[in-house]
């Protein structure tokens, strides 16, 4: 019995329970794909479900990780990594970061999508959203810049 | 398109060949082999471009504890929202659900924020926690591109469950997003990608979860909560090598302490509270919501307050509602017919209610108008089973809507005539709505032109 699981484990690649575990997942997912099937809309539900992940790792990432790298070619060794005192690098990261975070979670209200169900459930348009972004990104770097001046001032002095 | 993160855990086959750090080849050894032999072209050494000093099981563990914690609780407050609504009714969305139905009960009317604080959690935390999934995300990012994608059958199968697992979450925050903003840009039904989105994701969670703990717990005990915290940048140096090989193998210096990157996302997270909870409150606090539809107030004075259809939108106009409008009770062949002057002629009763929409958005206001249960005891209906609750709407999903007995006969149930003192505008629900603690504000029903009460199914 051992040597059966052993040799199970090695042809497998891990325990009878793994298998189990999995095998339970995927009865569930099958399970809905097979109810989801029947409806008109099942080939759209599919191409989001898939294409959220293909958009994340091979857009979203992608993207992020290339601006990052731009950033810091940008912002010269010196200043990414000071010996003291605060990162001019960091400084700009976080505002750039949470302005890009606020343009994908409201990206809806902020390039006016839905407008008919937005007028339908509300009875307002999408008007100020655009400017409430561009503002509150603006108010992000402008705080973080203060801060960044502030800290260099403070680690010159000290 | 696999979204590998994590390979197999722990369940290294007893093979001689099988390393320390990473688990052997399973049947068949060949052709896994074979397969590691050959990478694509691009891929060959891209496990080596990783940089980041901290990328490594503590990061990552830390990111998995909280989405630990939180995701259950934005799971549970969604199926709380599902039953909110009366499945037994045929009144939640999707409609039928086969295995996956929830155990059914009379959704209590006590305490009356209940749905206000279900459905505010559900859509806070899910936004709350979207930048704790995308850090989780980058810190497990390099498995996506790793050379060979399997070692095992074991491996293969994992990997399928977290496309599911990774997938499931980004679909669901996808829909919740655009379904909180009015952008149904998915082409859909919203509700049954929703719901049936969540299980698939929560049993890939389950799965990886059961497969993974351990090594959480692990990757944490590594690494003193306290100690790490107190590492500022100079001194950050990467984790170990681990055999998930999260650990870059070519590390550049840090220029972010771990602290640091954990201060990022957690402000991250702050901020996406911070510009949300102002859609369920009331006052100037709501202005916080800056980005989202329920930050805007529609108007001013007492009935300034958002809606979640228009009178336009529910194509109900002037005409309905004028004069000769009447409010229809009916309860076992016994029907009476009362205009507005009649309702107010009536005993009034005022209750400070929430309207609470699923949609992540509540405010309290100040009803007056008639009892339910007096209007049954009207068309001689005192102890109702239930009560079915007839708009002017012509069409949508909640032109009408069932109340359970507890929901006509608690004393705050009200058809509203007034609120804040104010006639109910056409918005809100003119001449008459039904306000109901702790339901759903697409069940109270607007613009209500018939009420049936009906009897208890087991009397």
């Amino acid at each position: 019995m051992r040597d059966l699981r052993a040799r199970f484990r090695a042809a497998y690649g891990a325990s009878g329970w793994h298998l189990l575990l999995l095998v339970g997942c995927f009865a569930v997912a099958a399970w809905v794909a097979l109810r989801l099937a029947g409806e008109a809309t099942a080939g759209r539900m599919l191409l989001w479900f898939v294409g959220a992940v293909v958009a994340h790792d091979l857009v979203l990432f992608p993207m992020y990780a290339a601006a990052d790298w731009a950033l810091r070619t940008a912002v010269r060794e010196r200043r990414a990594r000071p010996a003291s005192g605060p990162s001019l690098l960091n400084h700009l990261r976080v505002p750039a970061l949470a302005a890009a975070l606020l343009f994908l979670v409201y990206l809806p209200g902020i390039l006016r999508q839905g407008r008919e169900t937005y007028l339908a459930a509300t009875g307002q348009d999408q008007q100020p959203f655009l400017a409430r972004w561009l503002l509150a990104s603006g108010a992000l770097f402008l705080a973080s810049g203060i801060r960044y001046a502030f800290r260099r001032w403070r680690a010159r002095r000290g | 398109m696999s979204a590998d993160r994590t390979p197999s855990d722990g369940d290294r086959p007893g093979r001689p060949d099988a390393t320390p750090d990473r688990p052997g080849y399973g049947y068949p050894r060949r052709g896994w082999a074979a397969l590691a032999d050959h990478p694509p072209p691009g891929l060959r050494g891209v496990g080596e471009r990783w940089r980041s000093p901290l990328r490594g099981p503590w990061l990552t563990s830390v990111f998995g504890l909280v989405l630990l914690v939180g995701l259950p609780l934005v799971f549970l407050t969604g199926l709380l929202d599902y039953l909110a609504y009366g499945p037994q009714f045929g009144q939640a969305f999707p409609r039928d659900v086969g295995w996956l139905r929830l155990p059914q009960f009379d959704w209590p009317t006590r305490p009356s924020w209940l749905f206000r604080v279900t459905q505010g959690l559900h859509v806070a935390l899910g936004i709350t926690l979207v930048p704790v999934v995308l850090g989780k995300l980058w810190s497990v990012i390099p498995k996506l591109f790793d050379w060979p994608p399997a070692r095992s059958l074991a491996q293969v199968l994992e990997r399928l469950s977290l496309l599911l697992l990774v997938g499931g979450i980004l679909f669901e925050i996808a829909t919740g997003l655009l379904n909180i903003q009015y952008a149904y840009l998915f082409g859909f039904d919203f509700y049954t990608a929703h719901y049936f989105g969540a299980w698939v994701f929560v049993a890939a969670l389950v799965v990886h979860v059961a497969l993974r703990l351990s090594r959480l717990r692990t990757a944490l005990r590594s690494r003193p909560a306290r100690a790490e915290l107190a590492v500022p940048r100079a001194g950050t140096r990467p984790e170990p090598p681990d055999p998930d090989g999260l650990v870059a193998s070519h590390p550049d210096p840090a220029t972010v302490s771990r602290r640091g990157a954990l201060a990022l996302v957690g402000g991250l997270s702050l901020l996406l509270a911070g510009l949300t909870v102002g859609q369920s409150l009331d006052g100037s606090w709501r202005r916080t919501a800056l980005l989202l539809p329920r930050g805007r107030q529609p108007g001013t004075g007492p009935t300034g307050f958002p809606v979640n259809r228009t009178a336009a939108a529910a194509g109900v106009g002037a005409a309905d509602t004028g004069p000769d409008w009447r409010l229809t009770l009916r309860a076992e062949g016994r029907q009476a017919s009362l205009d507005r002057a009649a309702l107010l002629a009536m005993p009034q009763h005022t209750a400070r209610l929430p309207i609470a929409c699923v949609e992540g958005w509540s405010t309290l206001q100040t009803w007056t108008g008639v009892r339910l249960r007096d209007l049954a005891a009207l068309v001689g209906a005192d102890r109702p089973g239930s009560a079915h609750v007839r708009s002017l709407e012509k069409a949508g999903l909640f032109a009408q809507a069932t109340l359970q007995a507890n929901q006509v006969l608690d004393p705050d149930s009200l058809l509203a005539l007034t609120v804040n003192g104010a006639d109910l505008t056409p918005d809100h629900g003119y001449p008459a709505r039904v306000i109901v603690p702790a339901l759903p504000g697409v069940h109270c029903t607007k613009w209500v032109t018939e009420i049936e009460f009906r009897g208890r199914p087991h009397a």
